[in-house]
C-alpha cells in the first residue's frame, strides 16, 4: 500500500442550526467518516442533498462554511494533522497543496479582476515560481482544457466568457499551483449537458497529465463513474458504502447504492397517438416585449388526450416560453392553439374560467410555487372553491381524497409548506393541479430540483395518476432520461425551433439529426469507459466528415 | 404572544404605556397644561417632580402634554403616509407598465427633494395648524412607504405562488389581499415602527424650529425651543424631551425589530 | 460610443431632468396653495383693493407659468431676486452663507467620511462581538434622537460644563483658519455623529454582503491572508456600495445642517431659511429650496455615476 496522501479518520462535523422559532440546536452534519486516497488517484464522493459530501470535501481543506465545526476525528493531509492546524499553516497549505473548484465558477471568480490575475494568484502568493513562468503555465494549462484562443484567454474578465469555460478556468486555477490534490465540488452540475461533456473531459484529461490526485464531488453517478478510481457513497453524513468504480456500478452490496444505480430506468412502453389531440399549437412564433428577436419560431406540436408529449431542450430552447405561450402568460405573435377541437384564446384574460380550469401547471420551484402563509388545505382546497363552489366539509373531504392520492396521508391538510420536504411540496403540488380535474397539466421541469430518487418517485406518481384520470402532461425538461421514463411523444428544441418530433421510439431512433445526435449523445451513462467511447466516436465522425 | 423575546416584550410594554400617558394625559398630569404655578427654572422638588419651565409652568405636566400632542400628530401622520403609500405602492406593483412608470417616476421626482426643506416651503405659504402639519408630513412620508411597498410587492408579485393564481383566473382583489399581503405584511409593519418613530422626531423638529405646534400648544420639540436659553446658564430643562423621544423610539425600534424578524425566519424555513 | 460613456451622458441628462422637475415643484409648492404672497405679507384681514394692488405691484397677476420661467432663467444667470422682509439682493446674501454652511459641512464630512468607513470595516471585522454589538447599540440611539437635541445635549456638555467650545458658533472674515475650525467644532461633532451612525451601518452591510460572495471563499481558500483577501477581492468591489453610502449620507448630512445651524446660531444657508420661512418671504425660501435640493440631487448624481463607472461589466463589455 503506497503512502496516503490524504487520510481521513473517523471525521465529525457539527453546525449550529439555527431553525425558525427554535433554540439555536447542535447538528451533525458528518458521522464517523473515514477515507484514505493516495497520491495521483481520485476518489469520488457520491450521495443527495444533506447527505455532507461537500461539507467532508471542504474538511480536506480544514475549511467549514458558516458555522460549521470540524469537532471530532483526523484529518491527516502529506503525513499531518490538519484539523487543530493553526490559522497560518493553514494558509500555507490552501492554494498550494491542496486548491478547490466550486460548483458556480460564476460567483467564485471574483468580478472585478482579470481571469489571468485570479488563475496565478495563489501560485504568486505562495511564491512557487515567477509571474513570467505562472503565466505560461496557465496559458499550458487553459490549452490543455480546449479553452478557446489560450494565449489571450486570461486577459478577458469573468463576465465575457460563457458557463462552461469558466469553470474549465477554474479548474486551471486548482492546477496552476501544482497542487497534491484537488477538490472538485459538482464542478459540471450546473452546466447543460452538451457542455457538461466537454468540461468533464477537459477535467479528465487535465488531471491525467498533470498526475494531481482528485476528491471528486457530485450526486450524479453515472458522472462519476468516468472520472473516479474509487467511489464512496454517503448518505445523512454517513458512509454506506465503498469500493472502486467497477464493483460500485455493477455488483452495489447495499440497497441503497442499488436503488442509486437503478434510478430512472422507469420502464414506461410508449402509447401511440389516437383520435383528436387535446391540444394543438400550430406555427407558434413568440417573443419577449421589446426583444426584437424571436424566442420561438414556428412551433407546432400535437398533444393527445391522456398521453404525455416531453419538450426537451438545454436552457434558451425556448421549452420554457412554450409553456408561457400555451399557459396564457405570453400570448403568441403568430400561430394558433386549439384546445379540445375549440379555438383557445392567445390571452389569459380573454381565457373563459372553464379553459383555465382544464389547463393547470406544476412548477420547477415547489418551495415557491405555493403561499408560504397558506395551510395546504388552502392551497389544494382553493381549486375546488374557485372552479366547483365547494365548501365546508365537502371539500375538506375532497381535498384528504387529494391528499391521499398524492401518497401523502392523514396529518398534513394544517400544515405550512415550510414544514414539508422537497418532494413533499412538489406532491402538494401536483394535488392543487388535480384539484381542478383538469384535461391537461403542463409539467415545467418538475423533477429537476429534487434528488433522483425523490424524482423517481414524483415520476411515478405522474404515471399513475395518468392512467386513473386520464389526464394529458406537457412535459418540459432538460433531462433526456426523465423523458425516457415519462413521455409518449417527443419534441427536441433547438434555439426556439422542433429540431425534432414524432412518438419517443421514432425521436430516440437513429438515424439523428447533429443536434439530437450531440444532445443523445452526451447524456452520461453509468458505464465504465462511456467518456471515452463517446469522444473516440465523435473524434471518427469529424474525421470522417 | 408565544415566543415574544424579552426585549421586545419590553419594548411593545414602554410604547403602550407612552399611549396610556397621552389618551389620559388631563388625568394624569399634575397642573394645568398653561397654568403658571411657580417662578421661572425652578429646579426639580417634591412639589415639581421636573422643575419648572422658562416661564413657571409645571415641566412635568408640559411634558405629558406635549407628549400627547407629539404622538397625536405622529400617530395621525403615520397613518395617513401609511394607508396612502402602501395603497399606491401595492397598486403600482400589481398593475406594472404604465401605471408603475408613472407613479414611480412622480415618487422619485418628489423624493429627490429633501423632506425637511420641502416641508419649509410649503409651510412657508400655509397656515401652520394641525391639519396641515398631519397632511405635510403625511403625505411627505408616504412617498417612502410607497418605495418599500412598492419593492416589497414587486418581489412576491413575480412569484410562482402569484403566477399560479394568476393562472387559476383570480381577480386582482384575491391576488393583493390573499396572495401577496399576507407576505408583505411583517416588512410592513416594521416599517410602521420606523415610519412612526421618523414621524416624531420630523414634528419635533417642525416645532423647534417655531413651524410646528403653536404655542400655548405644548409638545416635545417646543419644549425644547421654550427652554433653549437655559441651556446656557445649565439648566436642563430642555434635555427632558431628549429623555422621552429616545425611550419611545427605541421601544419602537425593538418591536420594529421583532416584526421584521419574524419575517426572515419565516422565509427560511426548509423542512426535511 | 463606449456603452459607459452612453450611460453616463444618460444618468447626467436624466439629472438635469430631475433638476429642472424639482425647480418645478418648488416653485408649485409656493404657488398652488391657498393664499399667496400678498396674502401672507399683509395678514388676513387685507381689503381685496390692498391684495390686488400688491400682487400687481409684485407680478402676482401674471400666469404661473411666466413667473415660472422668468424666476427660472434668472436664478440660471445668478440672479435670485429680491427678499420681500428687508428688500435685499438674495444672491449677494446666500453667497457668504453659502460658503459657511459648506465649510461646517465640509469639517464634518472630512471627519466623519474616513471614522464611518473604519468603523464599519472594524465592525465587520469583529462581526457579532462586542465591539460591533457597541456600535450597534450607539446607531440605534443615536437615530432615535433628532439632531437638535444631540445638538443642544453636546453644548450642555462641552460648552456649558466643560467649557471646551463656545455655545454659539459665530463666523465672520477676519477669522484665521485655525479660530473658524474652533468656531465650528461642536456643530461639526454634532453633525459628525449624526451621520456617522448610519454610515457606519450602510457600510457594515455593504461590506459585509461583499463578503459572503463565493469568490472571497475562493481567495480564503487560495491560502491569502484575511488582510491581502479584504484589500484585493473586498474592497474593489466594495467602492460602489462604500460611495453610494458616503453620498447619501452626505445628502443627509446636508438637510442636518439646517436645523444644527439654528441651534448654534450659526451663519449660515439654514439658518437664513428657516428665518425667512416663518417671515413667510417666499422668494428667499424659493431660492434656498433650489439650492438645497441642487446640492442633494448632485450628491445621488454622483452616487450613480461613480457605480457605473466601478461596474466592471460596463467598463469591460463582452
Amino acid at each position: 500500500m503506497a503512502e496516503a496522501l490524504l487520510e481521513i479518520n473517523n471525521l465529525r462535523i457539527e453546525a449550529t442550526v439555527y431553525a425558525p422559532g427554535e433554540k439555536p440546536r447542535n447538528a451533525v452534519i458528518v458521522d464517523d467518516v473515514s477515507l484514505r486516497l493516495e497520491p495521483g488517484k481520485v476518489m469520488g464522493l457520491i450521495g443527495e442533498s444533506g447527505a455532507g459530501k461537500s461539507t467532508i470535501g471542504l474538511a480536506a481543506l480544514a475549511y467549514g462554511r458558516g458555522g460549521i465545526r470540524l469537532s471530532g476525528g483526523k484529518i491527516m493531509l502529506n503525513g499531518r494533522e490538519i484539523r487543530r492546524a493553526s490559522s497560518t499553516e493553514l494558509r500555507g497549505l490552501r492554494g498550494r497543496e491542496v486548491t478547490y473548484v466550486a460548483q458556480s465558477a460564476a460567483a467564485a471568480f471574483n468580478p472585478a479582476k482579470r481571469l489571468m490575475e485570479q488563475v496565478i494568484e495563489a501560485t504568486l502568493k505562495h511564491n512557487l515560481m515567477p509571474k513570467t513562468e505562472a503565466e505560461a503555465r496557465a496559458v499550458e494549462l487553459f490549452r490543455t482544457l480546449s479553452l478557446p484562443e489560450p494565449e489571450s484567454f486570461g486577459q478577458r474578465y469573468p463576465h465575457q466568457v460563457s458557463g462552461g469555460q469558466l469553470q474549465r478556468a477554474m479548474t486551471a486555477m486548482a492546477l496552476c499551483p501544482k497542487p497534491d490534490l484537488v477538490i472538485f465540488d459538482e464542478p459540471t452540475t450546473a452546466l447543460d449537458v452538451t457542455t457538461q461533456i466537454d468540461v468533464l473531459a477537459a477535467i479528465k484529461t487535465a488531471i491525467a497529465t498533470s498526475g494531481v490526485a482528485a476528491l471528486y464531488i457530485t450526486h450524479d453517478l453515472a458522472v462519476v463513474a468516468q472520472v473516479s478510481d474509487e467511489i464512496m457513497v454517503l448518505r445523512g453524513g454517513q458512509l454506506v458504502e465503498h469500493g472502486t468504480v467497477q464493483q460500485i456500478i455493477e455488483e452495489p452490496r447495499e440497497d441503497y447504492t442499488r436503488a442509486l444505480v437503478s434510478v430512472h430506468k422507469i420502464d414506461h412502453r410508449e402509447k401511440l397517438p389516437e383520435g383528436e389531440p387535446i391540444l394543438r399549437a400550430e406555427g407558434i412564433t413568440a417573443r419577449y416585449g421589446a426583444m426584437n428577436e424571436d424566442v420561438l419560431s414556428d412551433v407546432s406540436v400535437d398533444l393527445y388526450a391522456g398521453q404525455t408529449l416531453a419538450l426537451v431542450g438545454e436552457s434558451g430552447s425556448g421549452k420554457s416560453t412554450m409553456a408561457r405561450v400555451i399557459t396564457g402568460l405570453l400570448p403568441p405573435r403568430e400561430g394558433t392553439l386549439v384546445f379540445d377541437g375549440n379555438p383557445l384564446p392567445g390571452a389569459l384574460k380573454d381565457r373563459s374560467r372553464e379553459e383555465l380550469r382544464q389547463l393547470q401547471m406544476i412548477y420547477q420551484m415547489a418551495d415557491v410555487a405555493m403561499n408560504p402563509r397558506q395551510t395546504i388545505a388552502t392551497i389544494i382546497g382553493r381549486p375546488l372553491e374557485f372552479y366547483f363552489n365547494m365548501r365546508g366539509r365537502e371539500r375538506d373531504a375532497r381535498v384528504q381524497e387529494l391528499l391521499d392520492a398524492i401518497e401523502l396521508g392523514e396529518g398534513y391538510a394544517d400544515r405550512y409548506p415550510a414544514e414539508l420536504s422537497g418532494g413533499q411540496k412538489q406532491r402538494v403540488c401536483i394535488a392543487r393541479a388535480l384539484a381542478a380535474k383538469p384535461k391537461l397539466i403542463i409539467c415545467d421541469e418538475v423533477t429537476s430540483a429534487l434528488d433522483p430518487l425523490v424524482a423517481d418517485g414524483i415520476l411515478k406518481l405522474l404515471l399513475n395518476l395518468q392512467k386513473r384520470e386520464g389526464v394529458a402532461y406537457l412535459f418540459i425538461t432538460h433531462d433526456i432520461a426523465t423523458v425516457r421514463a415519462i413521455a409518449d411523444s417527443i419534441a427536441v428544441m433547438y434555439q426556439g425551433r422542433v429540431q425534432r418530433y414524432g412518438t419517443k421510439t421514432e425521436v430516440l431512433t437513429p438515424p439523428f439529426d447533429d443536434y439530437t445526435d450531440l444532445l443523445l449523445s452526451s447524456v452520461p451513462e453509468m458505464e465504465l469507459g462511456w467518456l471515452e467511447r463517446v469522444l473516440e466516436h465523435r473524434r471518427m465522425e469529424s474525421a470522417g466528415n | 404572544m408565544k415566543g415574544i423575546p424579552l426585549a421586545a416584550l419590553l419594548g411593545l410594554i414602554i410604547t403602550i404605556l407612552f399611549f396610556l400617558m397621552a389618551i389620559f394625559a388631563p388625568l394624569i398630569a399634575p397642573y394645568g397644561m398653561s397654568e403658571t404655578v411657580g417662578d421661572v427654572w425652578e429646579p426639580s422638588s417634591s412639589q415639581f417632580w421636573l422643575g419648572t419651565d422658562n416661564i413657571g409652568r409645571d415641566l412635568l405636566t408640559r411634558m405629558i402634554y406635549g407628549g400627547r400632542t407629539t404622538i397625536f400628530v405622529a400617530s395621525l401622520a403615520t397613518i395617513l403616509s401609511f394607508t396612502l403609500g402602501a395603497v399606491l405602492g401595492f397598486t403600482a406593483a400589481v398593475y406594472g407598465g404604465l401605471v408603475d412608470q408613472v407613479m414611480s417616476r412622480t415618487n422619485d421626482l418628489v423624493m429627490s427633494i429633501p423632506t425637511l426643506i420641502f416641508a419649509l416651503v410649503v409651510l412657508s405659504v400655509m397656515p401652520v395648524t394641525l391639519p396641515v402639519l398631519i397632511l405635510v408630513m403625511g403625505l411627505l412620508d408616504s412617498t417612502r412607504v410607497f418605495r418599500l411597498s412598492r419593492a416589497v410587492a414587486v418581489d412576491i408579485n413575480v412569484m410562482d405562488f402569484v403566477e399560479a393564481a394568476r393562472l387559476r383566473g383570480e381577480g386582482q382583489r384575491w391576488v393583493i389581499f390573499r396572495e401577496i399581503l399576507p407576505n408583505a405584511l411583517s416588512p410592513l409593519v416594521a416599517e410602521l415602527g420606523l415610519r412612526f418613530i421618523f414621524a416624531i422626531l420630523f414634528i419635533s423638529t417642525l416645532s423647534f424650529l417655531g413651524l410646528g405646534i403653536q404655542p400655548p400648544g405644548a409638545d416635545w420639540g417646543g419644549i425644547v425651543k421654550e427652554n433653549r436659553e437655559g441651556i446656557v446658564y445649565g439648566i436642563s430643562a430642555a434635555l427632558y424631551p431628549a429623555v422621552a423621544i429616545v425611550t419611545l423610539a427605541i421601544s419602537v425600534n425593538l418591536v420594529a425589530d421583532w416584526a421584521l424578524n419574524r419575517t426572515t425566519s419565516l422565509k427560511g424555513g426548509r423542512g426535511g | 460610443m463606449h456603452p459607459i460613456v452612453k450611460l453616463v451622458t444618460q444618468r447626467l441628462a436624466l439629472g438635469l431632468l430631475l433638476l429642472f422637475a424639482a425647480s418645478v415643484l418648488i416653485f408649485l409648492g409656493t404657488q398652488i396653495l391657498p393664499g399667496d404672497v400678498a396674502q401672507a405679507i399683509l395678514g388676513q384681514s387685507a381689503t381685496p383693493e390692498a391684495l390686488a394692488n400688491m400682487r400687481a405691484e409684485m407680478g402676482l397677476d401674471r400666469p404661473a407659468i411666466t413667473r415660472y420661467f422668468e424666476w427660472l432663467f434668472n436664478a440660471l444667470q445668478g440672479d435670485l431676486g429680491t427678499a420681500l422682509s428687508n428688500g435685499r439682493d438674495i444672491t449677494e446674501s446666500i453667497a457668504s452663507r453659502l460658503t459657511n454652511t459648506l465649510f461646517l459641512a465640509s469639517v464634518a464630512a472630512v471627519v466623519s467620511v474616513p471614522l464611518a468607513i473604519f468603523l464599519g470595516l472594524f465592525a465587520v471585522r469583529f462581526r457579532d462581538r462586542w465591539p460591533d454589538r457597541l456600535i450597534s447599540a450607539i446607531t440605534l440611539t443615536s437615530i432615535s434622537l433628532p439632531e437638535f437635541l444631540l445638538g443642544y445635549i453636546m453644548m450642555y456638555v462641552f460648552a456649558v460644563k466643560l467649557s471646551w467650545f463656545p455655545s454659539v458658533s459665530t463666523i465672520n472674515d477676519s477669522m484665521s483658519f485655525l479660530e473658524k475650525l474652533n468656531a465650528v467644532a461642536l456643530p461639526a461633532l454634532v453633525l459628525t455623529l449624526v451621520v456617522l451612525a448610519h454610515m457606519m451601518r450602510m457600510t457594515r452591510a455593504a461590506i459585509l454582503n461583499v463578503m459572503q460572495s463565493a469568490y472571497i471563499e475562493t481567495a480564503e481558500l487560495k491560502g491569502l491572508r484575511r488582510f491581502n483577501v479584504i484589500a484585493r477581492h473586498a474592497m474593489p468591489n466594495s467602492i460602489a456600495p462604500i460611495v453610494n453610502v458616503v453620498m447619501l449620507n452626505l445628502a443627509y448630512l446636508v438637510v442636518g445642517v439646517v436645523v444644527i445651524e439654528v441651534v448654534f446660531v450659526y451663519p449660515g444657508m439654514g439658518q437664513y431659511l428657516v428665518d425667512h420661512v416663518s417671515k413667510r418671504d417666499v422668494p428667499v425660501v424659493q431660492a434656498c429650496g433650489l439650492i438645497f435640493a441642487t446640492i442633494y440631487i448632485g450628491l445621488n448624481l454622483v452616487a450613480d455615476v461613480v457605480s457605473i463607472l466601478s461596474n466592471p461589466r460596463l467598463r469591460h463589455p463582452k
